[in-house]
């Protein structure tokens, strides 16, 4: 069977599995361990919400999804297949997953950085347009529309010829929702989204994040630091701290009222 | 001592000269643009059994004289004419310092534009040819600029090779009417009118890229 077929046929999975499982997931840099033998599930459309202290591994899981990095050990599964593995020659064993294996399979998964990391030469539509066009292979005028709307939920529809360089960065940032949202991911990705922002801009990208959990079923992981906004979004929360997961709730009770130590001084360190 | 004469009657074989050279220039420029950034491109993003070999024969280029490069290829390569192998081998010698450059340029790219294209899934080609490569090619216009001009004023060595580009034409000249003080002195003059505002628009081009 060509390799695309088999692509295919991998994409049509049941949903009964979680849209995300990590299966003992260690990752190391170097002698540094970050994450140590992790077990994590997120529901298909759940809305889960990594915290926790700065270097407590929240971010390589994100990272790890994204495949911006390789897991140390362990396999991640994304819709009931491997993912970060695939199948090896021998029957039942699993082998790191190839370029090619990656790059059919992380298209469902879309992410927006703490630093944006939009395209500066290009244009807000060209941003946004690009992978669409390029990857999903939509037609120019087609991905012009579908980015004037996007562009319009994220209230930004009077900037779409503008630079990147010129908007402030919370526009940067909602440019960066709309694009991730162009390529129609089934799960996304916040990393930090508003920590590299002026607080007089943070309200804005919050707003239009709350809108898009809002209006859409998507499964979302962030890590932030804003618990007003992680409580408003998430059905779940969980505390990290040194590549573990510390505590995990609901949010108002993980919030209200967390049963371990080191979340309740977490929090109100935060606070 | 200076025959303004003499001078007057040198201009035209002057100015026909930096006519080739001018051309010389642009040819081997435009070589050495096109062929840098296929040496960059092997070494940066090629696979690791092209990228060893191609990093050693451009050091082995870089590191030996322009001149004697031309009077090797004139020797050993045979049915090219003079100024077509000129070109080549000016264009080849500095296509070994403009991969380096195209390398800076798209080192310089930040490693969050990387990571865009990853979520995006954008694949490698794109990302080269839509993402980085423009980004890289504008960090370094003004060194890119600067290699021109050098370029330009080693074209006299193109003359051992017999192209009769504009110091060979004033040499000729000077030879014939016995005037050498006024034929070079006019090519001295054509290649710093030439150079000069170059180098002051690259100047101005590297400010404001800056801001």
């Amino acid at each position: 069977m060509p390799i695309e077929e088999l692509s295919e046929d991998l994409t049509k999975v049941p949903t009964a599995h979680p849209a995300v499982r990590f299966d003992r997931v260690t990752k190391r840099f170097g002698d540094h361990t970050v994450l140590d033998g992790l077990d994590l599930e997120v529901a298909r459309g759940e809305r889960v919400t990594l915290i926790g202290p700065s270097g407590s591994g929240k971010t390589t899981i994100l990272r790890l999804l994204m495949t911006l990095e390789r897991v140390t050990d362990g396999v991640i599964h994304v819709d009931g297949q491997p993912f970060s593995h695939m199948p090896g020659r021998t029957a039942g064993k699993l082998v790191p997953a190839s370029e090619r294996h990656l790059a059919a399979r992380r298209r469902r998964i879309g992410m927006v950085f703490q630093q944006f990391n939009l395209f500066p030469h290009m244009s807000v539509l060209e941003n946004v347009v690009e992978a669409p066009v390029h990857v999903l292979g939509e037609g120019r005028e087609e991905a012009g529309l579908r980015a004037r709307e996007l562009l319009d939920l994220v209230g930004l529809s009077d900037k779409v010829d503008a630079r990147p360089t010129r908007l402030s960065g919370g526009q940067q940032q909602r440019v960066a929702i709309a694009r991730a949202l162009a390529m129609r991911p089934e799960i996304l990705l916040l990393d930090e989204v508003t920590s590299a922002l002026d607080p007089e801009l943070v309200a804005e990208v919050l707003d239009v994040l709350r809108e898009v959990a809002r209006r859409t079923d998507i499964t979302l992981l962030c890590v932030t630091h804003e618990m007003g906004f992680a409580r408003d979004v998430s059905d779940r929360i969980l505390m990290f701290d040194g590549g573990r997961i510390v505590e995990s709730g609901p949010a108002d009770a993980l919030l209200d009222a967390p049963g371990e130590e080191r979340t309740r001084a977490f929090l109100s360190s935060v606070r | 001592m200076w025959d303004g004469e003499a001078a007057r009657a040198a201009l035209p074989t002057v100015l026909e000269g930096f006519g080739v050279t001018l051309v010389a220039t642009v040819l081997a420029f435009a070589v050495a643009m096109v062929m840098g950034l296929v040496l960059a491109l092997a070494q940066r993003g090629g696979p690791a059994w092209l990228a060893l070999p191609v990093r050693g024969a451009a050091g082995f280029v870089r590191s030996t004289p322009l001149l004697v490069q031309l009077f090797a290829a004139w020797v050993l390569i045979p049915g090219l004419d003079a100024p077509t192998l000129g070109v080549l081998v000016l264009g080849v010698h500095y296509a070994t310092y403009l991969s380096e450059v195209y390398r800076t340029g798209i080192d310089a790219v930040p490693k969050g534009q990387w990571e865009a294209c990853t979520a995006l899934s954008l694949p490698r080609r794109r990302v080269w040819r839509a993402v980085v490569l423009p980004q890289a090619v504008r960090n370094v216009l003004p060194p890119l600029g600067n290699y021109a001009v050098s370029m330009f004023k080693e074209t006299p060595l193109l003359s051992v090779i017999t192209v009769h580009e504009m110091v060979h034409e004033a040499n000729t000249f000077g030879s014939t009417h016995f005037a050498y003080l006024e034929s070079f002195t006019l090519a001295a003059a054509v290649f710093l009118l030439a150079s000069w505002p170059t180098s002051v628009l690259i100047r101005r081009l590297e400010a404001r890229l800056a801001h």
